[in-house]
């Protein structure tokens, strides 16, 4: 119960990495690597920042506007010196493993007993719970603590989707949208999409970092090499949220995002369950990826065939 | 309203593939004013239009419009005094967003875009009553994608958006060019409408010539990047399509005059 409570709140902490890829990805249709970077980039502000005494929040909230500053430089990257979209982020990426190492100073900060965000509603578990650090759940024994970390990271996530959701609907957020869909149709609209894709490219990767940021702090350290690969586990995430929940309105988009991030995190707590080496998790996601990208046109032309050959017959 | 001189662009020069797309032109719209551009292929008129739109950087030439000097403007600030339809009808709207999301950005255009909320009600309302004009039955899917739409419908609601807020100068490049002949009729008749309704001042292409005689008040000709042919007022009034027809052959047999004695002399002493 405990592993399953644990991978739901991984979950939900990455879930923030798929929000925010969505709108580099799925708003304004940009491939952004940035993302390996940017995650660890949140990760390690916070980790040193905490270690030196800041306050948990204020460390997420740092950890945020440096993702924003990586995003941005991407974004500058792209539009003002006109470097391939892969390149953009390739570049930056590699530039951040190099900050990364040089803010952190080694490459390996362990953050035990240090505060994190969901010290206070811990606090408060415990204390309406008269000094019991476990309950039954349905017959399982849950710690109050892992509870309440679940809770807290449920509450911020879907606050800071909520919050998304209306800066989406807003005069603002729709010529964000539509900057993905038709850059010619928004420059004659009277907007600058340059800025529109730097901001996006921002606010993708603050919502990164700031998940590598509660990563840290969940799983206690932050490490230089934490981000590889986390952009194609956002994907998967998306992949299998799009194909949860289908492609309606902007609010389910983003709820089906969580829901994929979770149930992915919840497959691959199986399979490690079941005996997948660790080593092999990147391969089996990469893989996964390949599939849900390839299957839709497979079975498309498969069923094509069929059709063909039974109008022939 | 708009004026252009000295307007000269020459895309790659000093190659072997040069074009000297636009030479030394001079034009002036008057306020109000309904202007159709007519030429061959490669004469220079769709340039013309993006070199005022500010889709490229002219080598030459000042552009003003509304007394304005636009010059050093980019194309979405110009957006601020101009709007436009393209001749893709799938380019002036974002497919995957709805008519409602399209429109509330139009009645937007060139300002800024706060934080608030974009479709309310009453904004919902408010373009119902206008969507209701095309007589399309679109008011009632105000919330399908603009994508589901027809190329027809598409293009009138953009030529909808683009003078949504009345503009200085309203740009038509070919915007019925890939039309089915009912659509492209409807969406000539629509911007006839359109514009004499609001008094806009109007530059269009078009490679029609019915339309060039039955929609504006003023007909100029452009060939090889240089306008030959300006029809006003009374002059307007008067012309025929073989009119037009005629020109365009005088326009070109006087320039295979012109190649021919270019290669015999060529032959003769070089």
């Amino acid at each position: 119960m405990n592993l399953i409570i644990g991978a739901f709140t991984i979950g939900l902490i990455l879930s923030l990495l798929s929000v925010g890829m969505l709108i580099s990805f799925k708003m304004i249709k940009f491939t952004d690597i940035t993302v390996d970077g940017s995650i660890t980039l949140g990760a390690s502000t916070t980790a040193v920042l905490i270690m030196a005494g800041w306050s948990p929040w204020l460390a997420s909230l740092v950890a945020f506007l440096a993702g924003m500053l990586a995003g941005s430089l991407t974004g500058i990257l792209y539009t003002k010196f006109k470097i391939q979209e892969i390149l953009a982020g390739i570049l930056m990426m590699t530039a951040l493993y190099s900050i990364n190492l040089r803010i952190m100073g080694r490459s390996n900060i362990p953050m035990l007993d240090t505060k994190t965000v969901s010290d206070m509603p811990e606090q408060l578990l415990l204390q309406a719970s008269g000094g019991e650090t476990k309950m039954l759940l349905s017959g399982w024994q849950v710690s109050l603590i892992d509870l309440a970390v679940f809770f807290s990271s449920l509450i911020l996530v879907v606050l800071i989707s909520w919050l998304l959701y209306r800066f989406l609907l807003t005069h603002f957020g729709t010529v964000l949208r539509a900057t993905g869909n038709n850059v010619q149709m928004v420059r004659a609209q009277g907007v600058n999409n340059n800025k529109m894709i730097i901001f996006s490219l921002a606010l993708s990767n603050g919502l990164v970092a700031l998940s590598g940021s509660l990563l840290a702090q969940y799983q206690g350290f932050a490490d230089v090499q934490m981000g590889i690969g986390m952009m194609v586990w956002g994907l998967a995430s998306i992949i299998i949220g799009e194909a949860l929940v289908g492609k309606p309105g902007i609010g389910v988009t983003i709820a089906g995002a969580i829901l994929g991030t979770i149930l992915f995190r919840l497959l691959i707590a199986i399979a490690l369950r079941w005996g997948l080496n660790p080593n092999d998790l990147k391969l089996v996601t990469a893989a996964f990826v390949f599939a849900a990208l390839v299957a839709p046109g497979f079975f498309k032309s498969y069923s094509q065939k069929i059709f063909k050959s039974r109008k022939h017959a | 309203m708009l004026s252009i001189k000295g307007l000269s662009k020459t895309f790659f020069p000093n190659t072997i593939n040069e074009v000297k797309a636009l030479r030394n032109v001079d034009l002036t719209l008057e306020a109000g004013s309904f202007t159709c551009i007519i030429g061959t292929n490669g004469s220079g008129k769709s340039t013309l239009l993006n070199a005022v739109a500010g889709t490229f950087v002219p080598d030459n030439g000042v552009i003003t419009v509304d007394g304005t000097a636009i010059g050093g403007w980019t194309e979405y600030q110009r957006a601020k005094l101009i709007g436009r339809v393209f001749q893709n009808p799938f380019a002036g709207t974002a497919a995957e967003m709805s008519i409602a999301e399209n429109i509330v950005m139009a009645m937007r255009r060139g300002q800024s875009r706060p934080l608030t909320r974009a479709v309310t009600t009453q904004a919902k309302k408010e373009i119902a009553d206008k969507v209701c004009m095309l007589k399309m039955g679109l008011e009632d899917r105000l919330d399908n994608p603009i994508g589901t739409l027809s190329g027809g419908q598409r293009q009138a609601l953009t030529l909808l958006m683009a003078t949504w807020l009345k503009p200085k100068l309203l740009l038509l490049d070919e915007h019925t060019a890939a039309l089915d002949p009912k659509s492209a009729a409807k969406v000539a008749e629509l911007t006839r409408q359109i514009i004499r309704d609001e008094k806009l001042t109007a530059l269009m292409v078009t490679h029609s010539m019915q339309q060039a005689i039955e929609l504006p008040d003023r007909i100029v000709m452009m060939h090889r990047g240089q306008i030959v042919e300006d029809y006003q007022k009374e002059d307007k009034k008067r012309i025929r399509v073989p009119d037009l027809l005629d020109t365009f052959d005088r326009v070109q047999k006087k320039e295979l005059f012109d190649e021919s004695v270019m290669q015999l002399l060529a032959e003769q002493y070089v």
